[in-house]
């Protein structure tokens, strides 16, 4: 969200699900959009049908890579460096589209420099894609009458993340692939309400609609309305959090809804980290592993329990409606909090979600004519600044959020960590169809259960001969952070080499392996890339 | 037999879609997709389609707990809340507001994410808020 906030001056997919089907060029990288967003992948299926061209760049030979009319397999972490020569294909050929460049963006002088140095013999070399399907992607790319770009996490959670992002935003900018239908950079956010989480200030550095909190009339606006004095230091990240607590200067983490025993990386570092706390409270629906180091428990409810609202990928926000009685003694977790922060001297007194959503549209001006009223029916996307707002179906469409888009002239850097005669196998992890997370609201479902009752290690069948490791057989993994062991499934997906692992499961837990680095700016962890060691197991 | 439908909002991804939740007699027993929702277009994923059964599984944690001699304890809401209330202020008065550090939800609504990160900035006084959206 960073590198899009930096590129256009907002960070957020910027066209809708539903455009996806009339673009006749959908560039997929980092997102095995099959089963993590399966309902995004019936839109592209859609575009195919119509006859629009599909890209798809991964390390894994997903499901959509088996329809795509362009199927590359670029090495673990080289994604600038693809870019880098897919725009260069593009520039030497004359595919971009120079008005859009002159009139709604700068910074391309110095951006097509670095661009230069990325012939695409010498990004082949860098990421083992041909020079040819380099050229092709940049062709159908660029020549499309409207090219959407479709990313996730595979995108995003590497160290140079904002890098990648920046590169995806520099190539729809060069071929004018934005602020039009069915055009744009497109993030699938992983979690339901991720978005939300985000457009209401869950962040160390702002407050609700990304008001920072180190600008003073921001904070002077956020005083008056909450009467309390803001602090104006930007907050600590989770990893700095997770420091803190370590180091001692944290005492006390309160956690909603998380669960970082299972989905932060290097899970021995964190479980170090918790266990310093002199208060650890955990709201949550399950146990989880997180949850059984805590000194306080407070059962929330889960989306079936109480009324509220969810902000989707596509900026959407939609109304959640309570089914049934929160089960046991549990409570709404926005009742937690009030009654908890009534104790504690600050006074709260809403009655409802909708009273709660009354105050943020006076506080967010994204949200500002977003009523419970107005989101009966198809919701609203965001921005929808008054009452009167239609919503907005896609963002920066005569002008960019920042006005002009900004080019990014950005070089290819290897992953922090790289494989050794120590460690030779590349490890990156990932989502299946049938799980959710870390695992704690889908692995309780018997159906989902069945369908995929434990993790396991995707391996190249070349590399399970070498092994002596047959299909099912187990295998310990360990990296330089800690080791499991799991089964083995023998696949293709994977290239001689590399091996993956979904992280759902806190019995095979693949964040016992991955390394924390970090992106330097957005401060995502590297999960997709580590380096492992892989023998069978005793 | 009280049978009903209730229009919401799925919670397994970012994507939205638009589903109906079966309730009999209080319970969850089905989930329907949403014809009219413009994301789904009466359409489910298979996760989408089983959303009802991790509600009510009998692992949910019913009461709070409190950690006593080393064992997770149930506990009165009072008992809970009051201990947390006064944990947090003891540990802000001893080493300031910015040794409390606050966990916001991708699994959480709207409403409730605010109100997480209105009480750490306004009640606690820390910007140490985050959550896992890089995760």
């Amino acid at each position: 969200m960073v590198g899009l906030a930096a590129a256009f001056g907002s960070g957020a997919m910027t066209n809708s699900i539903a455009e996806i089907e009339d673009a006749d060029c959908i560039f997929v990288t980092g997102s095995n959009t099959t089963s993590s967003h399966p309902l995004v992948a019936t839109r592209i299926f859609r575009a195919m049908a119509k006859g629009a061209k599909v890209i798809v760049a991964d390390p894994r030979k997903i499901q959509l890579a088996l329809k795509a009319d362009i199927y590359v397999r670029q090495r673990l972490g080289t994604d600038v460096a693809l870019l880098n020569g897919i725009m260069h294909a593009i520039i030497k050929n004359n595919w971009h589209d120079k008005a859009f460049v002159e009139e709604r963006c700068e910074g391309f002088e110095e951006f097509s420099k670095v661009i230069d140095n990325y012939p695409p013999e010498k990004v082949s070399e860098i990421t083992g894609v041909a020079a040819d399907d380099i050229v092709k992607i940049a062709e159908y790319y660029a020549k499309a009458k409207a090219a959407s770009i479709v990313y996730c996490m595979g995108i995003t959670q590497h160290t140079t993340g904002v890098d990648n992002v920046k590169s995806l935003a520099n190539l729809a900018m060069l071929t004018g692939n934005m602020g039009k239908e069915s055009t744009g950079v497109n993030p699938l956010r992983g979690q339901n309400n991720v978005q939300g989480a985000c457009d209401m200030g869950g962040l160390p550095n702002v407050y609700s609609g990304y008001q920072a909190v180190n600008v003073i009339d921001n904070q002077t606006k956020f005083e008056k309305a909450w009467g309390a004095k803001l602090s104006d230091q930007i907050g600590l990240t989770i990893p700095f959090m997770l420091s803190g607590l370590s180091e001692g200067k944290v005492k006390a983490l309160y956690a909603v809804g998380e669960n970082p025993m299972v989905s932060d990386p290097d899970v021995g570092h964190v479980e170090k980290a918790l266990k310093k706390a002199e208060l650890l409270v955990v709201q949550d629906i399950f146990l989880t592993p997180t949850a059984e180091l805590a000194h306080v428990v407070l059962p929330g409810t889960s989306f079936a329990e109480k009324d509220g609202t969810f902000t989707n990928t596509e900026r959407r926000v939609q109304l959640l409606r309570k089914a049934i009685e929160p089960v046991g003694e549990a409570k709404a977790d926005w009742e937690i909090i009030q009654e908890l922060s009534n104790r504690f001297g600050y006074e709260m007194n809403y009655e409802s979600a909708e009273d709660i959503m009354k105050e943020i549209s006076t506080l967010t001006p994204s949200y500002g004519g977003i009523t419970y009223e107005r989101l009966d029916g198809d919701g609203l996307a965001w921005p929808c600044p008054d009452k009167d707002h239609p919503g907005t179906k896609f963002l920066h469409k005569d002008k960019f959020a920042r006005g002009l888009g900004l080019f990014h002239a950005i070089e290819y850097q290897p992953p922090a960590e790289v494989v050794d005669d120590e460690y030779p196998f590349w490890l990156s992890t990932g989502r299946v169809h049938v799980h959710y997370h870390t695992g704690t609201m889908s692995r309780v479902s018997p159906s989902l259960h069945a369908e995929m009752p434990e993790g396991s290690l995707e391996m190249h069948p070349e590399d399970g001969s070498r092994l002596g490791v047959r299909q099912g057989e187990k295998v310990k993994v360990a990296s330089r952070r800690g080791e499991i062991v799991a089964k083995v499934t023998l696949t293709d997906r994977v290239d001689p080499g590399v091996v993956f692992m979904p992280f759902h499961f806190a019995e095979t837990c693949a964040n016992v392996l991955t390394n924390p680095a970090h992106d330097p700016t957005a401060k995502i962890p590297e999960y997709k890339v580590c380096a492992v060691k892989v023998e069978k197991a005793a | 037999m009280d049978y009903k439908t209730v229009l919401t909002t799925c919670a397994y991804c970012g994507c939205g879609c638009g589903l109906y939740l079966e309730v009999l007699d209080g319970r969850l027993i089905g989930t329907l997709p949403s014809k009219t929702n413009p994301i789904n277009e009466g359409k489910l994923c298979v996760k989408g389609w089983n959303i009802h059964e991790f509600v009510q599984h009998p692992e949910r944690i019913t009461k709070p707990l409190i950690r006593k001699n080393g064992t997770l304890t149930e506990a009165s809401w009072d008992e809970a809340l009051d201990y947390t209330a006064s944990k947090l202020k003891e540990i802000k008065e001893a080493h300031g507001s910015d040794s409390i550090g606050f966990l916001a939800s991708a699994k959480v609504t709207n409403e409730e994410n605010y109100l997480i990160m209105k009480f750490a900035r306004a009640a606690v006084g820390t910007n140490n808020v985050d959550h896992c959206a890089r995760l």
